[in-house]
């Protein structure tokens, strides 16, 4: 058992050696220099407190979108839709704001109202997704995948249409919320500690739901064998729309905060392909809530310092992209292989 | 072309599945292969036509050259040709596309010859096949036909036939036999694998009989059924006392209950099980017995008739309707329908239990974990995952996963594969359960141990459904018999 999971460790070391190897690799093919790009990565997100509060910025959706993730690979569903359930639940945000932008009630309920409308927002998405994939027989990849595109289609037409600015519509969004109804920041810092607060919470909700209660065990059998679920008794498609519906919540969770913490308005890229990044993080923390801080912090402080490099290196940002995607696809492999070589000591 | 087999052996793991197997099959011939499921009949088919390598130290010899076939593409390139008992098509294409496929050649295929050739040799055996329909309109039936002349245009020059007369009409079974027998007649050799008695004693020239993975005999016409039997199930062996706990109160009653599925159509069973009993139930795999038990369960909406349970009417209700009424179903595939992988044993009580509040109780659950262990004798640890169990020991887990009380245990196949200690142990926690009122009914291949344990025992054949047998009267050579098709006519069925 020791000895397993330390094996296990070595080769998660050495599939993040490699990615960082090849990214260097492709680095010098640039003719940058590799040790500097990845000074500049860390010093540009955690060099300052000012930088480290835009990674925790960047934090907060990422591990509520993983949070949610965990919940539907459990119930063996890919999630791919949990991008438009975050976009949905920036829309259903806005949406309420704007109904009570003239309103006598106090900011702070409206806030509430406006968060809780966009959970709501993004779970609603998500039973679309699972109805599709229940009743219709659709795969929840290709539905999810279709909902994607419908929902970045419908935040351009609001933005452009009846949400658009008074004079010019334009890509810098709605305009923006009175100071009031945003969430409290962390003095003159970017991150508000209450959008912090609601990240963590999720993950440990997740992490809690699917380690000690009878719905996680039944999710994880439904997940492992359907067939064998239903035999057993577990009502399986209600389980399964469960999931859509907990993982559509916490996405609209991280839409919300991006509409009420961040942008304070909705704007054309307001998911930032967070839903995508939190699949990537979901599958590098072999789908284990107790993974998904550190990794989800490490995957937002690339980001983060990644924007550094065109400034100072003249180089893309996307460079952080490049290293996650294929530390990811290490990851994977070195399971693969790992899996293989214990079968044939086995055998 | 003469096929000669020496001293073939194949090992799954610890299964022997064919033991030191000699056959000569002469050019011309039409050889029988006879034997009951899992008596490694389609193993040795299946080395033969290049699925599977048998174990060094064998050898197969075509018109007394040895070969090595490695694949089925190998196979084909020797002559060799095998039709499965589900047709290896592919069912949203079109006849001839499906008939070009093993063809090896051009990237654009002349479709105009190949339909002349394809016309050509359906009509030569009077098939009538349309070369532009979609494969999925065809009968069964139609797709063998499909098959034969496809292998046979591919050179075959010995076609196996794995059980061919499964799930075809009559008529179509004259045409089979007939092109057969032309065949035959030509040079070819035929081999058919079957466990129809009457279908071999008609067709073949001469047979062979498989039995635990040897070959235990071959006979020539005319042809004894009686030996047969013999030769394919064993002689007799008892397993101690009988033992009844069978009382009067009816636990399931079936009246005039119809069933269907793709393959088959069972009509008007009437039975009422009692408390305690067991029933049996015996057939060749596919003959309505899985379709009857699913039934049984709740799995299977019955198109006529009505189930009642404890005389309440359970007739449409759903599966987890059933179970609440105090029916488990435990089916064959175990790691497919059975248990889930990649859970734990304690994780499989618990949610097999009533959830107590949202909170697992991790110690509790380890507790009833630990007595489950210890009551099945399961070779396992609480937090052993299901499948790094053996066998038997998942079969043990799936029993214990049974609720207390129950009215009726639905079981597939509940001791296949097992060690004799085993069976003993897993009936002596069934027979538990006949003391408390429980009702059974099993499925199994085995007729010793549905001879054994059954009160009464129903034979399935091809949908039909022959009366409740008592088990105490009935012999190994009778059920044989039924199961072959023989001796129907004698004896009422079920709907009578």
């Amino acid at each position: 058992m020791i000895k397993g999971r330390f094996g296990n460790i070595i080769y998660q070391l050495a599939a993040l050696g490699l990615s960082f190897g090849v990214v260097s690799l492709i680095l010098i093919a640039v003719g940058a220099s590799p040790v500097e790009a990845f000074r500049n990565i860390f010093t540009g997100s955690f060099g300052s407190m000012r930088k480290f509060a835009e990674v925790l910025v960047a934090f907060v959706p990422l591990l509520l979108v993983t949070a949610g993730l965990l919940v539907t690979f459990a119930a063996g569903l890919w999630n791919i839709g949990v991008e438009g359930q975050v976009v949905l639940g920036a829309i259903v945000t806005t949406w309420v704001y704007r109904l009570f932008l003239d309103s006598s009630l106090p900011p702070a309920f409206v806030i509430f109202l406006a968060i809780l409308g966009g959970i709501i927002g993004g779970a609603l998405w998500a039973a679309l997704a699972g109805v599709l994939k229940v009743f219709g027989g659709v795969n929840e990849i290709f539905g999810g995948l279709g909902l994607n595109f419908v929902a970045t289609a419908l935040t351009i037409y609001l933005i452009f249409g009846p949400w658009k600015r008074p004079g010019v519509a334009s890509m810098s969004g709605t305009v923006p919320f009175p100071d009031e109804f945003s969430l409290p920041l962390w003095a003159d810092l970017r991150i508000s500690p209450w959008a912090l607060g609601v990240a963590l919470i999720g993950i440990v909700f997740v992490y809690f739901l699917l380690q000690g209660t009878y719905f996680g065990l039944r999710l994880k059998a439904v997940g492992k064998n359907f067939r064998a679920a239903y035999l057993l008794g577990i009502p399986t498609w209600q389980y399964s729309m469960y999931s859509f519906l907990i993982c559509g919540a916490l996405a609209g969770a991280a839409g919300a905060m991006q509409v009420a913490a961040v942008y304070h308005r909705l704007i054309p890229s307001i998911s930032s392909g967070y839903g995508y990044l939190g699949l990537m993080v979901a599958m590098l923390v072999n789908y284990q809530a107790v993974w998904a801080v550190p990794v989800a912090l490490f995957f937002a402080a690339l980001n983060i310092g990644s924007i550094q490099l065109p400034i100072l290196m003249k180089l893309d940002s996307s460079l952080s992209g490049v290293l996650q995607g294929v530390l990811v696809l290490f990851v994977l492999l070195a399971e693969g292989v790992r899996q293989k070589f214990e079968r044939r000591v086995q055998s | 072309m003469n096929v000669e087999l020496k001293n073939i052996h194949k090992h799954f793991g610890k299964v022997h599945a064919n033991k030191g197997i000699n056959l000569t099959v002469p050019a011309g011939t039409i050889q029988g292969i006879l034997g009951e499921n899992g008596a490694g009949k389609s193993t040795l088919m299946k080395i033969l036509s290049g699925f599977i390598q048998a174990d060094p130290g064998g050898e197969i010899l075509l018109d007394g050259k040895a070969v090595v076939i490695h694949s089925p593409a190998d196979a084909i390139h020797f002559g060799i040709g095998m039709l499965h008992q589900d047709p290896l098509d592919f069912p949203p294409m079109r006849v001839l596309d499906n008939f070009l496929l093993g063809q090896k050649g051009g990237l654009f295929p002349n479709r105009a010859a190949v339909t002349r050739d394809f016309r050509q040799l359906a009509e030569q055996f009077d098939f009538s096949l349309d070369p532009d329909s979609y494969v999925d309109s065809l009968t069964v039936g139609e797709r063998q036909q499909l098959e034969i002349i496809r292998l046979l245009w591919l050179g075959a020059r010995v076609l196996i036939l794995d059980e061919p007369t499964t799930g075809i009409s009559a008529t179509q079974k004259t045409k089979l036999f007939a092109t057969l027998k032309k065949l035959a007649a030509q040079g070819m050799t035929i081999i058919f694998v079957s466990h129809k008695l009457e279908d071999v004693e008609h067709l073949c020239d001469k047979v062979a009989v498989l039995r635990a993975g040897e070959l235990v005999g071959e006979a020539a016409p005319p042809y004894v059924t009686s030996k047969l039997v013999e030769m394919m199930f064993g002689k007799e062996i008892t397993l101690g006392e009988r033992q009844s706990a069978q009382q009067d109160e009816v636990i399931l009653s079936l009246q005039n209950l119809s069933l269907e599925d793709v393959r088959l159509k069972i009509r008007n069973i009437n039975l009422d099980v009692h408390a305690g009993e067991i029933i049996g139930l015996a057939g060749m795999e596919g003959s309505g017995q899985g379709l009857f038990i699913r039934a049984c369960a709740g799995l299977v909406r019955p198109v006529g008739g009505r189930i009642l349970l404890n005389s309440r009417d359970m007739t449409g209700k759903t599966y987890h309707a059933f179970k609440r009424a105090g029916v488990n179903f435990l089916p064959a595939a175990r790691l497919e329908e059975g248990l889930i992988p990649g859970l734990s044993l304690t994780d499989h009580f618990v949610l097999a239990e009533a959830p107590r509040g949202i909170f697992i109780d991790r110690e509790s659950g380890l507790r009833l974990s630990e007595e489950r262990i210890k009551a099945f004798n399961i070779r396992g640890t609480p937090l052993s995952t299901v499948e790094s169990l053996s066998g038997g020991n998942q079969q043990r887990a799936e029993l214990a996963l049974l609720q207390t009380p129950l009215s009726l245990v639905l079981l597939e196949h509940p001791t296949r594969g097992l060690d004799i200690e085993s069976v003993i142990y897993i009936w002596n926690k069934l027979k538990e359960r006949c003391r408390l009122k429980t009702a059974i009914i099993f499925i199994s291949s085995d007729l010793e141990e549905i001879l054994q344990y059954s009160d009464r025992v129903l034979v399935f054949f091809s949908g039909r459904v022959s009366q409740p047998l008592d088990a105490a009267t009935t012999t190994v050579e009778q059920l044989g018999q039924l199961i072959g098709g023989k001796g129907w006519a004698e004896m009422g069925e079920a709907h009578d």
